[in-house]
């Protein structure tokens, strides 16, 4: 049976742990937006990515954290716009959040890995 | 029963700083999975990643690009605002944070736009 609603706790916890994921990301995104302002000029090219991420642990340790944090984040958000702004209740709306859960987080460290591997 | 805001609860700055967050956190996060699509093109080779890079010079796609950058840097700040509300010493909305937000997010967008074209 798909559930209605959320319990309080379980409320409270995701209210947690997207508070948690946002520090996190707050820096995360800091830091990648000075990459991007860096890395688009004289536009972008693979030699000149890869370049910089093939074999650093640096990039692929930070990538790494900003893969998670994400994984924890989106979804969260994601389904409470499922339930708020398509009806969807939060069974509905937590299958659809956790399926793009899996897709960022599993595409993500893929992305990582063949960037910095 | 359902409660139906009437405008008045919406025309102030607080609720405009919730839509934007909301509809830029929505495409951010559908736009992580084709993000990561494109970076594991890496995994076939560099002549492969590059081929889709080509694309990536194509002024719509800079247009993308820049407004991804633009919605990120103003959910990040519309972010911390909300950490700050929540977490912070403060009562209030921290209404000079949005004005903040949207000031960190047109020099983010100016700064990538430079970028872009140097």
């Amino acid at each position: 049976m798909i559930a209605v609603t959320l319990s309080a706790s379980t409320q409270a916890k995701l209210w947690y742990w997207q508070r948690i994921s946002a520090m996190v990301l707050a820096l995360c995104v800091l830091v990648h937006l000075g990459v991007m302002i860096y890395a688009v000029r004289g536009g972008l090219s693979a030699a000149e990515i890869l370049g910089r991420t093939r074999g650093s642990l640096v990039f692929g340790a930070f990538y790494t954290v900003f893969v998670l944090a994400c994984t924890v984040h989106v979804p969260i958000g994601f389904a409470r716009v499922c339930e708020e702004w398509l009806g969807l209740k939060a069974g509905g709306a937590w299958l659809l959040a956790k399926l793009l859960g899996l897709a960022i987080l599993v595409m993500g460290l893929r992305a990582v890995y063949g960037v910095v591997a | 029963m359902k409660r139906v805001n009437d405008f008045r609860a919406r025309s102030h700055p607080s609720w405009w700083a919730f839509l934007v967050h909301r509809i830029s956190g929505l495409l951010l996060g559908l736009f992580l999975p084709l993000h990561f699509w494109a970076l594991g093109l890496s995994l076939k080779g560099e002549a492969e990643l590059d081929g889709f890079l080509r694309y990536t010079d194509a002024p719509l796609f800079k247009f993308g690009e820049w407004g991804l950058v633009v919605l990120l840097s103003l959910h990040m700040m519309g972010g911390v605002r909300l950490l700050l509300i929540e977490f912070g010493p403060w009562s209030g909305q921290r209404k000079n944070w949005i004005a903040g937000a949207v000031g960190f997010g047109v020099a983010a967008g100016l700064a990538f736009a430079l970028a872009l074209f140097a």
